[in-house]
């Protein structure tokens, strides 16, 4: 029983495991360490895996039902390897509004990929955010971390391109 | 830093500041950095000094949020008060060359207009006047005045008794009186208590706290010591949405600084009082919003609300007693604290004082942040401070409170904003967003959206919000593909009566307000979607 929670190792001696052990030691390795871990293991690794999971949980000595659970239960985490490239296309009121469900149409017939997606050959994830707070410049889409105003179908179709130039 | 390093730390830069001739403030937020401010600053840097200005004639300076986002970037020059909009790399040479003459004409913007003469502020005082990564530049603007005069003047009766005569309620929406919450926690039993900010500012459309925390994180973290002084508790945690990474990097600094002026952490100004501020990161959950459901994932557990009572006042963080505010609520408490209780009830109306920011968007000509007193009217703020709706169209409805509220059609425009009546209106206050919709906008989609963000928000814990909320939005969708019957509309109609009573939490509570409040106001459109009657 609770055989899991002995193993403490990291999964593999990649050195960006010692980035995830220090967050969690500078949280005292308490369960309330939990979100902010995830958060640093989204960021060193892109996305949350099974052995990441797996280590976060016997490092806490939380049951991995649990890490799990909060993984699942927070929008900003994903379980997906991403893309290359990111596209976040903010879908809060104003840019609905401004025209949001547009430039998702277009990404949708360009690239053929719908919000959580991520293209076959690994180049661009689409994602939505719920909304950056930059309402005055409706709509916002953010590419690879550059935060866009004022976003135009033909602005993001040029953008797209721009970012990864196999597109159509 | 005790109160005399203080003062003599606000002379410095004030006599600083006032040697220099002239100062160009570039604004640094999220919404001017993505309009590429940064750029901007450096080709004004290079423009003075091809022009001859040493650091000492002019000064080119990063400052928080001036406020009208939707004409980005902005700059304004001290102190002469010109402001510019939508200034390009390609204008720096001409705005430093116009610094002792008339302003240029192409891209000036008339500081006389109302968007910036009608407003009153008391929270964002600083915004766009200080550079909020300097600790100096908030001292100067009498910063953590209030936090040594309470540590040294006050007793923790006194600052909360003054809290309570200035009648500040909760700015994150609910309204609920502050100085209330302060005392409650202050006599419950058991320690060490908490202070939370609540920086999750989920609802979308709304961003006077990001704009609150990039432009002057400092005011939060004195107005957060302060709550702790009054309440007797020693650790601090502001939990922020991870989608503000501007934000967050000028907390971090905030705290930094502060923590090395011994303004926070142990002992602060030479007392024995002793306060630690800790950052958390949300992760993309609304209802974390929910003062619950935030305690718990600060624990690092899924965000779902618990029944209360009891309230965190009594048993949060820990099981702990617990104050939790809003940012806009612990930005307001320095100036209460520095001009009395008094001086803030004379502002505003019987029952809600003081100011109210509010984040304006959607269909308006000036979209951005506004502070105006509370009881003026939605008319003034649409018409008269957002300059009204852009291409000739006319005005549909204003949409507060985000997914909480509801829609307020024209009818109701002359309705002074408060608490009171804006929840008499069907909507309410909420956290400030402000979406203006003009007549193109389909109040049946604006509901739908709205349902489709409670939907997958939902945290599922209790089943007529999980449930309910999905039902409603596929009898919304019924609507928006105009193939609804009567019966829809019935079934909808007492499913809104059902969610609303039997959910725990205000997310699955106030969830059914925007179809209640668009079909209050705007029936015959969901009535035209009938499948063979008014539809296709």
């Amino acid at each position: 029983m609770f055989a899991y929670l002995k193993k403490c190792e990291p999964p593999s001696d990649d050195k960006r495991w010692k980035i995830i052990a220090a967050s969690m030691r500078k949280l005292g390795n308490e369960r309330h360490a939990l979100i902010e871990t995830l958060h640093s293991l989204q960021q060193t690794f892109g996305y949350l895996d099974k052995s990441g999971l797996t280590y976060v949980a016997a490092s806490l000595k939380i049951p991995l039902s649990q890490v799990y659970g909060a993984a699942t239960f927070y929008n900003h985490f994903t379980m997906k390897p991403q893309g290359k490239h990111a596209c976040i296309v903010c879908t809060g009121t104003a840019c609905h509004i401004k025209g949001a469900p547009e430039l998702l149409k277009l990404i949708a017939a360009l690239e053929g990929i719908r919000p959580g997606e991520t293209t076959p050959d690994g180049e661009m994830s689409l994602l939505t955010a719920r909304c950056f707070g930059a309402c005055g410049l409706a709509p916002v889409v953010v590419m690879d971390g550059n935060v866009l105003g004022r976003v135009t179908t033909e602005i993001l179709q040029h953008r797209l391109r721009e970012a990864v130039p196999s597109a159509r | 830093m005790l109160a005399e390093e203080l003062k003599a730390v606000a002379a410095e830069e004030r006599s600083i500041r006032d040697s220099t001739t002239a100062r160009v403030n570039v604004c640094g937020a999220a919404g001017c950095q993505s309009l590429e401010s940064g750029a901007l600053k450096t080709a004004l840097m290079e423009a003075t000094a091809t022009q001859g200005y040493g650091p000492e004639s002019c000064a080119i300076r990063s400052v928080g949020c001036l406020g009208l986002c939707g004409a980005g970037p902005l700059v304004s020059v001290e102190p002469s008060g010109v402001l510019y909009q939508r200034v390009q790399v390609s204008d720096a040479p001409d705005i430093i060359a116009a610094l002792n003459g008339r302003p240029v004409e192409r891209i000036h913007l008339p500081s006389t207009m109302p968007f910036f003469a009608r407003q009153k502020r008391i929270v964002l005082e600083n915004s766009g006047r200080i550079d909020p990564e300097r600790l100096e530049d908030y001292i100067a603007a009498d910063g953590y005045l209030a936090l040594t005069t309470a540590l040294s003047e006050m007793t923790p009766a006194e600052i909360i008794s003054a809290v309570h005569k200035s009648g500040l309620r909760g700015r994150g929406g609910a309204g609920y009186p502050t100085g209330l919450k302060w005392s409650t926690v202050a006599k419950a039993a058991g320690s060490p208590k908490t202070v939370i900010c609540n920086a999750d500012e989920g609802d979308p459309g709304a961003f006077m706290d990001r704009s609150v925390l990039e432009s002057d994180p400092h005011r939060v973290l004195e107005g957060m010591a302060i709550a702790a002084l009054a309440v007797g508790a020693s650790e601090g945690y502001i939990y922020v949405r991870a989608e503000y990474p501007l934000a967050v990097a000028r907390l971090k600094t905030a705290i930094r600084q502060a923590e090395r002026q011994g303004l926070l952490g142990n002992n602060i100004c030479g007392s024995h009082f002793n306060f630690r501020v800790h950052l958390r990161l949300g992760a993309g959950a609304f209802v974390c919003g929910e003062e619950t459901a935030l305690i718990a994932s600060v624990e690092g557990k899924r965000g779902t609300p618990r029944p209360r009572p009891p309230y965190p006042a009594e048993s949060g963080l820990w099981g702990l007693p617990t104050l939790i505010n809003n940012v806009e609520t612990y930005a307001n408490i320095a100036p209460i604290l520095r001009n009395g209780g008094d001086w803030f009830s004379a502002i505003g109306t019987d029952h809600s004082k003081g100011t109210k920011v509010f984040a304006l968007a959607g269909a308006i000509r000036n979209a951005g942040l506004i502070e105006v007193p509370m009881g003026i009217t939605l008319r003034d703020i649409v018409f008269e401070i957002g300059g009204g709706i852009p291409d000739g169209r006319a005005f549909k409805a204003v949409q507060t409170g985000g997914p909480s509220g509801g829609c307020i059609p024209e009818a109701f425009l002359d309705t002074p904003v408060d608490y009171e009546t804006l929840t008499k209106l069907g909507s309410i206050m909420g956290s400030g967003g402000m979406i203006v919709m003009d007549e193109t906008s389909s109040m049946v989609d604006v509901a739908r959206y709205f349902m489709e963000f409670c939907m997958t928000e939902s945290c599922g814990k209790c089943i007529p919000c999980r449930a309910g909320t999905a039902q409603m939005h596929q009898l919304l969708g019924r609507f928006a593909n105009r193939n609804a019957t009567r019966a829809d509309l019935a079934l909808l109609e007492s499913l809104c009566d059902l969610v609303r009573n039997t959910s725990l939490c205000g997310l699955g509570q106030s969830a059914p307000n925007p179809v209640t409040s668009t079909l209050r106001y705007f029936r015959p459109e969901y009535e035209a979607a009938f499948a063979g009657e008014g539809g296709e």
